[in-house]
């Protein structure tokens, strides 16, 4: 399931897993990534919180967390290389895989129509 | 509260809209911040080709000595900069400090002379103060003209001179610094050899309504790429060259600013011309003496990078302060971080090793020389 942010984060959902990453439009209004900080494995989230942070030249943003949860494993390949959470922000560019605390919390969040409404 | 219309455009802003440009309000004015290819790209290509840079929101300032010698004129600026302005020959430009009473920077500028007056340009958030500046000071003996009929631009990178010259080949003759009018496409220009990147380059004064010309033939150069204000200040950042308002400000002398250099011979102690600008007593003796504190270059060591307004101490902890950061990005040209701040003359020494705080945690720093890119003007 297939799921998005007003804060512009989307997840793929499957069972009690969520991947999480930033959507093509906030890789896109952040430019070119030059550093990523990820959460640690293990580290407890509730929705809202500050869970990563992302630098572009010239500003540091704050990616939060979409849901009550735990980490469970995070991509050390955009630490590695931030240029690809532009290059492939909903696919490659996926920041960390969270279990969900309440999985029926998922449903409040945004489908792909609404996000895209959002947008514009 | 402020819309979009109360900012002002530069004479570029359609060509700028049509290149793709992010636009951003910056010192009241609407400016692009990047163009499609995006800072990093625009960042590096002007340091591989030609980047064309917007700049227009700058102050343009005449200085004309009402008695007609533009002596007078050079005199008269000299009361308000520790610079050498009587000696600057014609066709030669200068790097200047208006500075204050307590020996603080008000602005950074330069200054050309052009034979019959002199062309100051000044940052374009203190351009209104900098022309009520001259005008209080020295009004009565020169006319002070700000130039907002002009656009100004900035073609910067190992490629600037050979993409210049297929407009005017006398670009070719200029050096490092030189100032000269000139005829582009038919609009009267000044083009000094100077900039704000560490590359060689140069900067252009237009016309206004000329202005949309000149930059299409620039950019019909397959070398030429439209470079925005994010590159801008990452590539002077990487030239370790101050941003006012950030590395320099009024509580900053030229001597804490690392700028000594900028202060010749004849306006030092024992100089023919000695002090006569304000806050020279203070600028002066710390000269001689030295400052309490120091700009420096800083590495972090890992790739986060340590932005302005950061702490540094000298412990891990963070409990020995010693200064802040006043500048700090990523420099895409050392692909790494890269920054400059103000700390205490002790900590000043190249390879102290300090801490930054970022995000609550203090992380290793080190001071190190500037710039992080060497320079490559024409000298």
């Amino acid at each position: 399931m297939l799921k998005f942010t007003e804060e512009h984060e989307w997840l793929q959902i499957e069972g009690d897993v969520a991947t999480v990453g930033i959507t093509a439009h906030a890789a896109e209004q952040l430019g070119d990534l030059v550093f990523v900080e990820l959460p640690e494995v293990g580290a407890t989230f509730s929705k809202g919180g500050d869970a990563a942070t992302v630098e572009s030249v010239k500003a540091a943003s704050d990616v939060y967390c979409p849901l009550d949860g735990e980490i469970v494993e995070i991509n050390e390949a955009i630490t590695a290389d931030p240029s690809l959470v532009n290059s492939d922000p909903q696919g490659a560019g996926w920041f960390f895989k969270l279990k969900l605390a309440n999985k029926a919390d998922a449903d409040a969040l945004l489908d792909e129509a609404a996000y895209k409404e959002l947008v514009g | 509260m402020d819309g979009p219309s109360d900012l002002k455009k530069t004479p570029l802003h359609a060509l700028n809209l049509s290149l793709g440009a992010r636009m951003v309000p910056f010192a009241g004015y609407e400016m692009p911040v990047q163009y499609a290819a995006g800072v990093m790209k625009e960042h590096q290509h002007t340091r591989t080709g030609a980047g064309l840079f917007d700049v227009s929101h700058m102050g343009q300032v005449t200085v004309r000595a009402r008695s007609g010698d533009n002596a007078d004129a050079a005199r008269a600026l000299e009361t308000l900069v520790p610079v050498d302005v009587v000696g600057l020959a014609e066709g030669r430009q200068r790097y200047a400090l208006f500075t204050n009473d307590e020996g603080g920077i008000l602005d950074d500028l330069m200054i050309a002379n052009r034979g019959d007056h002199f062309y100051v340009v000044v940052n374009a958030a203190c351009k209104d103060a900098d022309v009520s500046h001259m005008r209080a000071a020295i009004g009565e003996s020169c006319e002070i003209t700000l130039h907002d009929d002009r656009a100004l631009v900035a073609l910067q990178g190992p490629h600037a001179e050979a993409v210049l010259a297929e407009l005017w080949a006398d670009v070719s003759s200029m050096r490092f610094m030189d100032v000269r009018a000139c005829d582009l496409h038919d609009a009267d220009c000044i083009v000094s050899r100077s900039g704000y990147t560490g590359e060689d380059g140069f900067e252009i004064s237009v016309p206004a309504a000329l202005a949309e010309g000149v930059c299409r033939r620039l950019l019909d150069h397959p070398d030429v790429l439209p470079v925005g204000l994010g590159a801008r200040d990452s590539l002077r950042l990487e030239a370790g060259l101050c941003l006012y308002g950030n590395d320099i400000d009024t509580q900053t002398t030229p001597v804490e600013a690392a700028l000594e250099w900028a202060i010749q011979k004849v306006r030092r102690k024992g100089g023919a011309r000695e002090g006569g600008f304000p806050g020279a007593d203070i600028i002066l003796e710390q000269l001689e003496g030295g400052a309490s504190r120091r700009r420096v270059g800083l590495k972090p060591e890992g790739r986060a990078p340590v932005r302005a307004g950061a702490v540094l101490a000298t412990d891990p902890e963070g409990e020995d302060v010693v200064g802040t950061v006043t500048s700090g990005g990523f420099g895409p040209s050392v692909d790494g971080p890269v920054a400059m701040g103000l700390v205490a003359t002790g900590a000043a020494e190249i390879g102290t090793q300090l801490y930054a705080g970022v995000r609550g945690k203090f992380l290793p720093i080190t001071v190190v020389a500037t710039p992080f890119v060497k320079n490559t003007f024409k000298r």
